[in-house]
Parts: structure tokens; sequence; C-alpha cells
């Protein structure tokens, strides 16, 4: 069974005109900066949005042309959706609001309650009787899970699964995600705001700006060849518009020397980790160095990211040992090298 | 709901102290005159308990009519955007601006034994309404029913549907969606609602004497038999009147969270 959506509708001033593919077993991350219109497509495929053009489909099943007469209402399409704010009902205990589902298909209270108990096992809940209230956030989003995938859907969507979430209960939920989607056998379809949730959740990225879909591929294929500033912000890479004249391409005052040049404007891409850093103005076969001041450093899960200023603005991403051993810090000037070989040109 | 930052200006003082007088010194005026040393005496005679028995058996039942054709009404009303709703809308506030009497006059000329409609009540079923129990609570009904039906209906459209969003994606049709999800939601305005329809009914006056008259221990309510004492033993129409009072109090207190806004008392 396999999701192929084209989404057309306009919400306010945006006008959203996106074509959305996932195929059966595959989770894909649809991204984009907000207000690009990532959860409006979800509720599109939910059908809590009706299309005014374009068409959804999954497997042989039309949800929506645009049309009243094919319209299929979110009851009978049969799908599991995780909201960002998970929307659990309050006036329900945990267990109810996992057994609802199933309810509604009109199975039996007692097997829909031992159904909804099995799923909240799995998902690691065990405050069955409780409120929805006395849940944290990583509770909840974990109940919201067990909730859309005992109702036993055909697909699955996920609006932002990781964000209403502290650092502390990510860690689980994400890994709860993660198996659960791998156990999942329809299309699995996460809207995420945050790159680092798509890439640790989905198998390919679609992303959305102004309502449009900018370009679409696994996490490594946008890093390599980023098609927008966005695109390139969001996987952390460098990308550079210039001018190319033999080896050498001019990007404002800085001049990067490249392996495989292209007569014309170019775009130069670089990964972050292709970028070292030294103290000292490195002797030897590097020929790309800039002297550059720490403008910023941000801390990831096991690395930083090093934002750097000056004749080229460069992001480099360093172990923590390193940031030690380098002293990095806010204001202090350093030495970027970048091997030609790291460097990505294609034409504008 | 947050407080106005602005300092209310001082001329507001005096509406403040108009409107308290206004409906302050009544009060008072009742509780100077009580018979505060007989009064337990005048509310178990007979006729006060039979009228309180009465006024509550047919304001209780009002409230039910109410609440039973009031919220499927305005279940309709909240969703229904054709300009029927207007039509319907117009009708169903009508009881709410009309004189009372008004309405328990249009009421016997309809359902009255000799009415356009009552005639046949009577004929095909032995129902007459006019001077009977349940005429009190159709009369009630009549000018209770708005007030549920506007209350709910706010509610209704006020409720947040995201949880109705995500039960229509969990299979539940719309009246699963409503009775699982929407109606406990809106439980405090039905609440509200039932009190505010239930408070109209147990003061109404106008509609009942008109249409089902002043017959001891049949249809003499409470307000009705407030009238009828005032003639003859003033004392016992102010002794019903602090029954009424009391009531009142209560529906205040009832009520408290949703009249008496929180936060700013407590500065």
């Amino acid at each position: 069974m396999k999701l192929d959506a084209s989404i057309g509708l306009r919400r306010g001033a945006l006008r959203i005109d996106a074509h959305l593919l996932a195929g059966a077993g595959e989770t894909v991350a649809l991204v984009g900066p907000n207000g690009a219109g990532k959860t409006s497509c979800l509720h599109a495929l939910a059908g809590l949005v009706r299309l005014e053009h374009g068409n959804v489909r999954l497997g042989m099943r039309l949800f929506d042309d645009g049309s009243a007469a094919n319209f299929i209402p979110p009851e009978e399409r049969r799908l599991g959706v995780v909201f960002q704010d998970h929307r659990l009902f309050p006036a329900m205990s945990v267990l109810d609001n996992v057994a609802y589902g199933p309810r509604s298909r009109g199975i039996d209270k007692r097997i829909a309650r031992a159904t909804a108990q099995e799923w909240l096992e799995r998902v690691g809940i065990t405050k069955r009787d409780e409120k929805p209230v006395a849940l944290s956030g990583g509770e909840a989003a974990r109940v919201a899970l067990a909730r859309a995938l005992a109702y036993e859907p055909d697909m699955l969507l996920l609006d932002e699964p990781l964000a209403a979430v502290d650092a502390s209960a990510r860690v689980t939920l994400e890994s709860v995600l993660r198996s659960h989607l791998a156990n999942f056998e329809g299309p699995r379809l996460l809207v995420a705001h945050d790159i680092g949730d798509a890439i640790a959740l989905a198998d390919r990225l679609i992303v959305l700006e102004a309502g449009c879909v900018i370009q679409s591929g696994t996490a490594d294929e946008l890093a390599r060849r980023p098609l927008s500033n966005y695109v390139a912000d969001l996987a952390g890479v460098n990308r550079f518009v210039g001018h190319c004249q033999g080896s050498i391409v001019t990007i404002g005052n800085a001049e990067l020397t490249v392996v495989s040049p292209i007569d014309g404007d170019v775009v130069v891409t670089l990964h972050p980790r292709a970028v070292s850093l030294f103290p000292e103005r490195p002797t030897g076969s590097p020929r790309n160095v800039f002297e550059l001041r720490v403008l910023h450093i941000e801390s990831l899960h096991d690395r930083h990211r090093v934002q750097l200023t000056g004749s080229l603005p460069l992001v480099a991403e360093v172990t923590t040992a390193s940031v030690e051993a380098l002293r990095l810090h806010e204001g202090r000037t350093i030495f970027a090298a970048i091997k030609a070989t790291e460097l990505v040109v294609s034409p504008h | 709901m947050t407080g106005h930052p602005h300092p209310p200006p001082r001329a507001s003082l005096i509406a403040v102290i108009v409107a308290c007088g206004l409906i302050g010194l009544p009060l008072l005026g009742l509780a100077l005159r009580a018979p505060w040393p007989t009064i337990l005496d005048q509310i178990s005679r007979p006729e006060v308990l039979s009228a309180l028995w009465l006024s509550i058996e047919c304001s209780l039942a009002a409230t039910a009519l109410s609440f039973a054709i009031g919220l499927p009404l305005a279940v309709w009303m909240a969703s229904e955007t054709s300009r029927w709703n207007n039509v319907v809308r117009a009708l169903v506030l009508l009881p709410m601006v009309l004189p009372p009497v008004v309405g328990g006059l249009a009421l016997l000329l309809a359902f009255g034994r000799n009415g356009v409609f009552g005639q046949y009540l009577d004929a095909w079923f032995g129902i007459a309404l006019p001077f009977s129990t349940a005429g009190v609570i159709v009369a009630e009904t009549w000018v209770a029913l708005p007030f549920f039906v506007l209350t709910a209906e706010s509610g209704l459209r006020a409720s947040d549907t995201r949880a109705a969003d995500a039960a229509a994606t969990l299979g539940a049709k719309p009246w699963r969606i409503l009775t699982t999800i929407t109606l406990p939601m809106i439980a405090p305005s039905l609440q509200a609602a039932s009190i505010l329809a239930w408070a109209r009914a147990l003061g109404e006056f106008g509609a009942t004497i008109t249409f089902a008259g002043n017959l001891e221990s049949t249809t003499r309510t409470m307000p009705l038999a407030v009238y009828t004492a005032l003639e003859t033993s003033p004392e016992a129409a102010i002794t019903l009147s602090f029954v009424l009072i009391a009531i009142a109090a209560a529906v205040l207190f009832v009520l408290r969270k949703r009249w008496f806004p929180t936060g700013r008392t407590a500065r």
C-alpha cells in the first residue's frame, strides 16, 4: 500500500501545492520552516482539511480529489494520527484513550481494553488508569502513539512527534518511535521542524518551503547537494554561491581551490565535518586555509557545531575533545582548512 | 479572563452606589419587615409547602424538558450554517424577549381547551393543558428553553474541536464524537444552562397564571402564591419571598465560577 498525494489547498495567504509519495514500510519526513504548510498537508491526508485540487490516494483507495462526492471523511480513512499536541481525551483514562479506536470499530469493550493494555505495555506506559493530565510530555506522546497504533491503521501520520518533549524523555521516545515505525507495515509520514528529528526517524526527507516541495531524498543526498540555503542550513551544510574560473572559485573576498572545476557561476557545498580547525596556520598540503573568528559554538549530541565568521563564513563540526584541545571559545581566532577534494561544485 | 489594567474613572462609583441601592435596598426592606420570630411556622404552613413542592416539581420537569429538547437543538444550531439557522434562532429566542403574559395568552389560544390545536388534544387524546399541572410545566418550558439553548450553544461553539478531530481520525462517527468527546467537555456549560433554565422556570409567573391559572396545589407555584398572599397576609408573602431569595442565592453560589471572575477578588 502506497501513499500518493498531490495536495492543493490554500491556508490564508499560503498556497500549498505539494506532491507527496511514501511507499509501504517507508518512513518519510516532511521537513521545512515554520509556516511552510507541513501540518496542513498532514491534516489534508487525515481528512481534517479538504483539498481544493489534487488528490490523495492510499493504495487503491481515493480519499479526496477536491470534489464533495469523492471526499472520504477522516473516520472512514483508517489512519493513525499522532498530533503535535497529542490530543488525548482529558475525561478518559489512559487505557480508555488507547481503547477508543478499537471501540469506534465496534470491538467489544473488554477486548478493546485488553488490546489497549497490550499497546500500553509495548510503549512502556504503566499509568493505565490515570487521566492524561497525570502524564509527562514524553509519556503523553507514547500514549498518543499507542492510541494511533491500537486502531490498526493503514498509514501512520505523526506531527512533530519529538517536539513537545524535554531532552531527558527524548531518548526513550525516540527509540520507542523508531522501533514502532520499523514494525509498522504501511507508509509512515512524519512532520518535523528539526532536521535532527527527521534524520533520526526517517528513511527519506521531503523539504517543503512556502507550500512547495523544494527537494526530496535521503539525508545524505540533501547534505551533499542542497538545492536551497534553507536545505543547506537544515542539513548543516555549508553552501556558497560563487564564480569559477580555472580551478579557483571566487566567493566574495575569498578564493577556494577545487579539484572538479566548472566554468561560470557555481554552487559550492561542503560538509561541516570536512572543515579542520588549527590553532596556528597549518603547514603542508591544505591550500584552502582561512583565518576566521569563532562566532558561536553549539553543542549537539556528541559533537559541537562551530560557527565561524570572516572572509568565508563557515560552519565546522568538531568533537568535544577538539573543542577542549583547541580551547575554542566565542571570539577566538583560529585557522580553518578545507581539502579541495571535499568541495562539491555544481553549476548554479 | 484577565483584569483590566487601568483604574476605572471615579464617576463610575456613582453608578456602583445607585445600582447597589436599587437592588439592595428593596431586599433590605423585605428583611426588615420579615416576621422573623414566626418565619419557620409560616414556612411550614400546608399551603406554603404545597406551593413550594409544586414549584420544585414543575421547575425540575421544565428543566428536564428544556434539556431534552434544548440539547439537540443547540447541537444543531451550533453546527448548522444554512439560513434556517437564523429562522430557528429567532423563534427560539422569542420567548426571552416577549412578555411572559403574552406567551401565556398565546399558549392559551393555541393549546387551550377551545384553542386552535388544543381542541384536538382534548378530543383525540383527552389531554387538557390549561388549569393543570402539565400546563404549568408547558408554560415554564416555554420561557426557560431559550436560556438553556443559548447557554448550551455558546458552550458548544466555544468548545475546542481538536479532541473531536482526533476522535474522528480514530474512526468515531459524529454521534460517537458528540456523546464521548463533546458533551463531557461542555458539561460545565450544560450545568449552567440547566441551572439558568431551572431558575427561570422557578420564577415564572406571567405565562403560568395566564395559561394554567391560579389553583391551589394544582397550578399555584411559589411566585403565584406570593402574589395571592399579598392580598390576604403580607407576612406570608414576605416569607415566601425569602424562600425564593434563598434559592436564588444558592444558584449564585453554584454558578460562582461562571459569574465571578477569578484572580481579581484575591488581590
